[in-house]
């Protein structure tokens, strides 16, 4: 049985690579901005139903009139004049992975990643491996009702009108330009539906099919856990992703039914070129929860604030966040909540690590609605700078528009302080590990919100990291 | 194996420019238990620390030798290794980070060997029990949220696993009621024997009870202006600090 999934799998694989090879016509190279030609030609080489190619298109209009972000950390480093050569970059994920960057390949050494594995993270071969643990969990949940497909089949099979009602619905994209540029060129990604009163006991993962499609990019999920439903979802990659281009514009939309429970975990840990702007959304119905637990180590620069709308009574949203940024980068994550109804609740709880001049800036936002009465929010931010030359910003907005929520906020930022430095060191430990150790215990509620592999590797990302600190510089 | 454990000689040092340690010389061989006694500010906790390689406190001239060989420079690790260890007056909470996970990280580092698992709780267990330690505190976050006393309890408790050559122990009695000075004393009781070595900085001589001291020093302003032995505690329970440091100027 194992083997027809496994055929299956790799002729599945390669079709999609030879679609980009596609893409990749020549004539391309020459054009320097996004036309409804390459649009165009995107969705016919998907084989996109007709609506979906219309979509792209009103996408790239919009995309056309919406102006770069200018309110975050500063992006010029991305040549939109030329966005064709990112909007491509697929082509490139088979790759050779003697061209993957060597702080990444270093990163996958330390962390015992096989060289399989490795290998199919560069975009080459051996998927194989990791197709057919997604069989299995595919087959176990599918079982019990449960889709979880690539968007590209949900788009045309039994699940057509259900994507089709929900695509892009909550991320419209008139929300920012690129969202709009999502809109226009998204390509891979997963979609799940949970039926009602379906409980999945096992965390579903897309990292292993997101290799094997090499589509990192401009990837869609969607999610819907229909009526008092469970899910936990583990999202991104727990291991870094190769991309040979630098940009990620993303889109995640979860939709939460009435009494349901989705948990979305997710680890992104980019290549130091990357710029993520990424965009998650949730929509949580009466009486539902939303869970997200996230965690940012990678990327040049980051604009990252999930968002959940709290749409129905009682609704309520959890969010467990931790940023590390390091040498260059400027990561501004963060979270967003609107409670649209009463007594709907949100707990906000992030810290940040930034070292070598590192930027984190935690940025929230918190609106209370007039009509929804009896709300509860807190929200908890904690900083923690290494140096002297790193920095940490927090930017909570807050807008209530009712005179009976409660609400709470707490932002701390702060070093590591000598005097536990040296209280560690006098127990014999060494200096660095002091520090790697003080780093952990400070994401340590963060930690134990994770998978327990997520776990044991985001505190190795977290040790690499302090590593590199005390390492000659090269 | 030297016949002297610590050597402290002709030690100046300071700590934001300001000089506390002026000339003090001490010596502690294994097996002794020392008593270091002075008023507030003469420099009792500065010289622990200094022992230890605090950098906020800078070393001007002297030396720190031991087990004969001259630590001065050395890293405080490096001098925790070497066997040297010092209860903190007030130790930093380290959120995060279980008592236990901290035991066995250091454990392993004083060691330089990997831990012997079953073994290690054992121990852990065990002496937690003897000190009145509720077993839930290895698991809870390093002294976070730990009453003076359970903090003290676990400065004692790391000592006992650790098992330092020297241990000084800086106040380690100080804000605690009856029933723990009689706990952490016998705790105390419990670490020493005959090849390691105490220095006591107290202000309190109930913790002294139960213990063989073997040399007592008064320190003011940064020196050791008179040594002695058990019998000096009670003189200066008597009369107090005052009439030892007038006779010091004299």
């Amino acid at each position: 049985m194992s083997k027809v999934l496994q055929k299956d799998q790799i002729a599945e694989v390669d079709h999609s690579l030879y679609d980009f090879k596609d893409v990749e016509h020549p004539s391309f190279e020459t054009n320097a901005g996004l036309t409804p030609e390459i649009v165009e030609q995107i969705s016919r080489k998907k084989g996109d139903p007709e609506w979906m190619r219309e979509f792209r298109l009103k996408s790239l209009d919009i995309y056309n009139q919406l102006s770069v972000p200018e309110w975050g950390p500063p992006i010029d480093g991305l040549d939109m004049r030329n966005i064709v050569a990112y909007v491509r970059p697929d082509t490139q994920m088979h790759g050779k992975w003697s061209d993957v960057p060597d702080d990444i390949k270093n990163t996958f050494e330390r962390l015992g990643i096989p060289e399989a594995e490795r290998k199919s993270l560069a975009g080459v071969g051996a998927q194989y491996d990791s197709e057919i643990v997604y069989h299995n969990v595919r087959k176990e949940v599918a079982e019990q009702g449960v889709v979880y497909t690539d968007m590209e089949s949900a788009l045309k099979g039994k699940y057509a009108d259900m994507v089709r009602e929900h695509f892009m619905k909550l991320v419209p994209p008139t929300d920012h330009k690129f969202a709009a540029l999502h809109g226009a060129v998204w390509s891979g990604g997963s979609f799940v539906y949970v039926p009602p009163g379906v409980s999945v006991e096992i965390p579903l993962q897309s990292y292993f099919r997101l290799n094997a499609r090499g589509a990192g990019q401009f990837e869609h999920t969607l999610i819907i856990v229909d009526k008092g439903a469970y899910l936990h979802f583990i999202e991104g990659c727990s291991a870094p992703k190769y991309n040979v281009a630098n940009l990620h514009a993303g889109c995640v939309e979860l939709f939460v039914e009435e009494g349901a429970r989705l948990r979305y975990s997710t680890i992104e840990n980019w290549s130091k070129n990357m710029y993520n702007l990424n965009t998650k959304r949730a929509l949580v119905k009466k009486g539902g929860t939303v869970e997200w637990v996230s965690g940012s180590f990678g990327s040049h620069t980051s604009y990252l604030y999930p968002m959940s709308i709290l749409q129905g009574e009682g609704a309520r949203m959890e969010f467990t966040g931790i940023t590390f940024a390091g040498k260059g980068q400027q990561l501004d994550t963060g979270a967003k909540v609107v409670h649209a109804a009463p007594h709907t609740s949100s707990h906000i709880v992030t810290k940040s690590i930034s070292k070598d001049g590192g930027e984190c800036t935690y940025r929230s936002a918190v609106t209370i609605q007039k009509q929804a009465s009896g709300c509860k929010s807190s929200v908890s931010c904690e900083s923690l700078m290494l140096d002297s030359q790193s920095r940490s910003d927090t930017i909570p907005a807050m807008d209530i528009r009712n005179d009976d929520a409660d609400v709470g906020h707490e932002a701390k930022i702060g070093r590591i302080s000598d005097d536990a430095v040296f209280y560690l060191m006098s127990r014999g430990i060494r200096e660095e590990d002091a520090r790697a150790l003080i780093v952990s215990g400070f994401a340590e509620p963060i930690s134990k919100e994770l998978p327990v592999e997520y776990a044991v590797e985001m505190n190795n990302l977290i040790k690499l990291e302090m590593d590199q600190e005390s390492a000659p510089v090269c | 194996m030297a016949d002297k454990l610590l050597e402290v000689s002709g030690l100046h040092a300071s700590v934001d420019g300001k000089e506390i340690l002026n000339g003090l010389n001490l010596t502690v061989s294994p097996g002794e238990t020392h008593v270091l006694m002075g008023p507030n500010g003469a420099g009792k906790s500065t010289l622990g620390n200094v022992i230890l390689g605090n950098p906020e406190y800078k070393v001007n001239a002297g030396k720190i030798l031991f087990e004969g060989e001259d630590i001065t420079k050395e890293k405080t690790d490096a001098r925790a290794r070497r066997g040297i260890f010092m209860s903190f007056q007030s130790p930093e909470e380290v959120p995060g980070v279980t008592l236990e996970d901290f035991l066995r990280v250091s454990k392993r580092a004083v060691t330089g060997k990997p831990l012997k698992v079953f073994a290690f709780q054992k121990q852990l267990k065990k002496t937690m029990e003897s000190l009145s330690m509720d077993e839930s505190y290895a698991r809870r976050y390093l002294n976070v949220g730990f009453s003076g006393g359970e903090k003290k309890k676990a400065e004692i408790l790391q000592m006992l696993i650790l098992q330092p050559k020297l241990a000084i122990l800086d106040e380690t009695d100080s804000g605690l009621d009856v029933d723990a000075v009689r706990i952490v004393s016998e705790g105390i009781r419990q670490y020493k024997n005959e090849s390691n070595a105490l220095l006591i900085i107290t202000h309190n001589a109930k913790i002294l009870e139960n213990l063989k001291v073997d040399a007592v020093h008064v320190l003011a302003d940064g020196k050791i202006i008179r040594t002695g032995g058990p019998e000096l505690i009670d003189e200066i329970s008597r009369t107090g600090f005052r009439p030892l440091e007038e006779g010091a100027a004299q």
